[in-house]
């Protein structure tokens, strides 16, 4: 081993991939990092800047189709390029561990946790069995899992994301390597279970003196993790140095935009009347019931943003709200008139008037069909247009979203997120609507493009006066759009309320526990909580 | 995500060839045009006693003689417009009705697709070859009876293969979004769920375009397929296969021919679903 060496060096190095069609692309342009032992990188960008292409790279591994055209990775002073297949089977798992995003889809469900965790340490014999099983125990001690010394025992479905994405973590660390790359390791999890995940995983990199790339596009997220960040853009550097220098005084143009964005507020609004008016409405599958007695009223052109974790019952709302899932119980009114349960019993016009924009536009979107198709849909159902009259609408609504009439030719597949979201917003516009059921529209985005769909539905509402359900589990966009905020929890209101009052103290408890949980972008953040948690009662475990 | 080793040198990009689609091509045309032109084309009748039986190639019989001294060429290009004039009805019919059915099923859901899976389910216990032998001993021997029978055994394999792949489909938003349209379940099918679900399809139907084939050639065996002396490839292989005991190659010609069709028709499927981007 090479003492003075660093951990792990990566010069100049040049990644790119062979595209379908022949052609080649890059995908990390000319990268330099340097990581000691027991540091922490946080490596940031959007989706596409290369971030999870480097951390691979750190293992030896490119993904199926990529190559490395020239730089060198060193770990320990040994370049992992230049050595054979040996090398880099010695190296993962060993020295070099890897967690991956989805936690869920990492493990193997026929096998039990433990046996997973301790698999690599015995199979190369870095200890015995139970000297493995013991090692495990206290990584899931130390990771704060629930009963440690039967956790293992579990099969990877009956645990919770929060714990699987935690076991997860103590296989990577078992076999004490001396680096560990995160991927967006807490990106599928709720705020709350995100914070209990960071909390134990940052304590636990701490006290086994191990180093880490930290993957995230979180930037208050791994402000509060790494010594050092280092920000990517499609695959160069944009801007690196250690965590207080990025944050506090950033060079690039492009990390001042990403530590300005979620900072949307919305101003208040004067009181309008009622649009939509849920009474006592329950609803739910088969004989699970998700949502019991809930109240809740949408004002004409206002926003009513519904906040809670996920399984608290609120794109069931919307489901409901739409007639996908008649309510078993309570009523509907929607601007005086009542609202059947099922959509099939619901006149056009209750349709119409009702639109709904998803969480995935991957999924909202028919691949097959072209943007003109898909705008063009509802234009014909609902205002007859047809031929000349219904493109020149298409490019109407297009421009409305902004996005250039050329787009009506392209299929979704050759649009970005935040374009297929737009094209999602303009489809919903087509039917000129009262009343948008927004359904996580942001989440699948990253920031700075979530940031400018809320500023496209800010503005769609200021001129047209159309009514937002927002459904969401993310504060900034409930600051950004919100006139008044519902706070669910298990199917019920815990809060509701005008924004200025949900939002400020006195706070609910749970609400307060949603706030809180939401990483905030200054040094020591985290700290804070942990200091503040300390003084509590310990047993706050969660599931 | 498929991972490799960053050591490892750039895999050349793999493209499917143009050349083998080419040829594959060429020899669907050639059979084509033997199928519709066989009365010119073919140098004996179909039923024509021209020579001895198993002989070998010659001139005048460049594939030599089947087992009554019918020229062998003659019929494998009237046998072209039998087997695959049978094959390509049956498979058509069976993805109309198969892919209708299932398209159905996903779009209508509840008791609709109960019913229909499970009336397919019935169908599908019984083994192919007994239910066929069932039909068409009740509704006698007939080329049309032998299609439908022959559509509606395979059209179940293609419900189930159209409800599998639309059940995902119709689980997304965008079907939702259209329902909330009101649009038609026709227009449903049609428009958001079937050409999602075409590239599959399209595969399936260059294979089950072979069983189909195969299917037939079974059937002739038993006396209840392609009725003598009509030629089909499948029935040529059977009635030849006692050459193979005199050291004569005659039944691996209709064979083979099987063979480069079921290649041939494959390799164009493949290219239509890569030509349409279809790995995913």
């Amino acid at each position: 081993m090479n003492g003075s060496a660093p951990l792990l060096e990566i010069k100049g190095l040049h990644v790119e991939a062979v595209l379908p069609n022949g052609g080649i692309a890059t995908i990390l342009d000319d990268i330099s990092l340097t990581l000691g032992r027991g540091e922490v990188m946080g490596l940031i960008g959007e989706s596409g800047a290369g971030k999870s292409t480097l951390g691979l790279t750190a293992l030896g591994a490119v993904r199926g189709g990529a190559y490395v055209r020239s730089g060198e990775v060193k770990l320990d002073g040994v370049d992992l390029l230049k050595g054979g297949p040996a090398l880099l089977r010695d190296i993962r798992g060993r020295r070099v561990a890897y967690v991956a995003q989805s936690a869920a889809s990492a493990f193997n469900p026929a096998f039990r946790l433990i046996d997973q965790v301790i698999e690599t340490s015995v199979q190369r014999r870095l200890m015995s069995r139970a000297q493995a099983r013991q090692r495990a125990i206290e990584l899931f001690a130390r990771l704060e899992l629930p009963s440690p010394e039967t956790f293992g025992e579990k099969f990877p479905h009956q645990a919770s994301g929060g714990q699987l994405q935690r076991a997860m973590t103590a296989m990577a660390m078992c076999a004490r390597p001396d680096l560990i790359v995160f991927d967006e390791p807490t990106t599928a999890l709720d705020v709350t279970t995100q914070i209990e995940v960071i909390l134990a995983v940052r304590q636990a990199i701490r006290e086994e003196g191990m180093a880490g790339l930290y993957i995230s596009h979180d930037l208050a997220l791994v402000a509060q993790m790494a010594d050092a960040i280092l920000v990517l853009r499609h695959g160069k550097m944009v801007e690196s140095g250690s965590t207080a220098q990025v944050i506090e005084a950033p060079t690039a143009d492009y990390t001042r935009r990403l530590i300005a964005a979620r900072n949307l507020r919305h101003a208040p609004q004067p009181e309008r009347p009622p649009l939509l008016e849920l009474k006592g409405i329950a609803a739910g599958y088969g004989n699970v019931s998700i949502i019991e007695k809930l109240d809740l009223v949408v004002p004409q052109g206002r926003t009513l943003a519904v906040v809670g974790e996920s399984g608290s019952g609120k794109s069931t709302l919307g489901k409901v709200i739409c007639g996908l899932l008649p309510h078993r119980a309570g009523s509907l009114a929607f601007a005086g008139r009542r609202l059947e349960p099922d959509m099939h019993r619901r006149p056009l016009d209750d349709l119409r008037d009702i639109q709904m924009v998803h969480q995935n536009p991957d999924l909202a979107l028919n691949p097959r069909q072209r943007v003109g198709e898909i705008i063009g849909a509802p234009l014909s159902r609902f205002q007859g247009l047809r031929g000349a009259a219904r493109d020149v609408a298409v490019a109407a609504l297009l421009e409305q979203v902004e996005l250039k009439p050329e787009f009506a030719e392209r299929r979704p597949g050759a649009l970005s997120g935040g374009q297929k979201q737009r094209v999602c917003i303009a489809r919903a516009l087509a039917a000129r609507p009262r009343l948008i059921v927004c359904d996580e529209v942001t989440s699948a985005l990253d920031p700075l493009v979530a940031d400018g769909v809320l500023k496209l539905l800010a503005r769609l509402q200021a001129e047209q006066g159309v009514s937002y359900l927002f459904i969401t589990h993310d504060f900034g966009a409930v600051e950004a759009l919100a006139d008044h905020v519902a706070v669910m929890r298990h199917g019920a209101l815990v809060a509701a309320g005008p924004a200025r009052q949900v939002l400020n103290p006195p706070y609910h408890p749970y609400t307060e526990a949603l706030i809180r949980a939401v990483p905030e972008l200054r040094l020591g953040w985290l700290d804070g909580v942990i200091a503040a948690r300390a003084t509590q009662t310990p047993d706050r475990r969660s599931t | 995500m498929s991972l490799t080793d960053a050591t490892s040198r750039p895999a050349a990009p793999s493209r499917l060839s143009g050349v083998p689609v080419m040829l594959a091509a060429l020899f669907c045309l050639a059979c084509l045009v033997c199928a519709l032109g066989a009365d010119w084309i073919a140098p004996y009748g179909e039923a024509d006693l021209v020579a001895m039986p198993w002989q070998a190639p010659d001139l005048a019989h460049p594939l030599g003689t089947d087992q009554l001294g019918r020229d062998m060429l003659s019929r494998i290009i009237f046998g072209a417009r039998t087997s695959i004039g049978l094959s390509l009805a049956i498979v058509t019919l069976a993805f109309m009705v198969g892919g209708a059915f299932g398209l159905a099923a996903v779009t209508l859901g509840g008791w609709a697709d109960a019913v229909i899976s499970r009336v397919v389910d019935l169908f599908m216990a019984l083994p192919p070859l007994v239910l066929a032998l069932l039909a068409l001993s009740v509704s006698g021997t007939s080329l049309v009876t032998l299609t439908l029978v022959a559509a509606f055994i395979a059209s179940l394999r293609v419900f189930r293969l159209t409800r599998a792949l639309g059940v995902d489909i119709a689980a997304r938003d965008f079907v939702d979004v259209a329902r909330l349209r009101r649009d038609s379940t026709a227009r449903i099918m049609w428009r958001e769920i079937l050409p999602n679900a075409a590239i599959p399809l399209i595969s399936e139907f260059g294979l089950r375009f072979v069983f189909a084939f195969l299917f037939v050639a079974s059937l002739s065996f038993l006396g209840l397929g392609v009725q003598p002396p009509t030629a089909d490839w499948g029935g040529m292989v059977r009635e030849n296969v006692g050459a193979l005991n005199y050291g004569r190659l005659t039944p691996l010609v209709p064979a083979a021919f099987i063979a480069l069709l079921a290649i041939s028709v494959n390799l164009i499927g493949d290219y239509v679903v890569a030509r349409r981007g279809g790995a995913r």
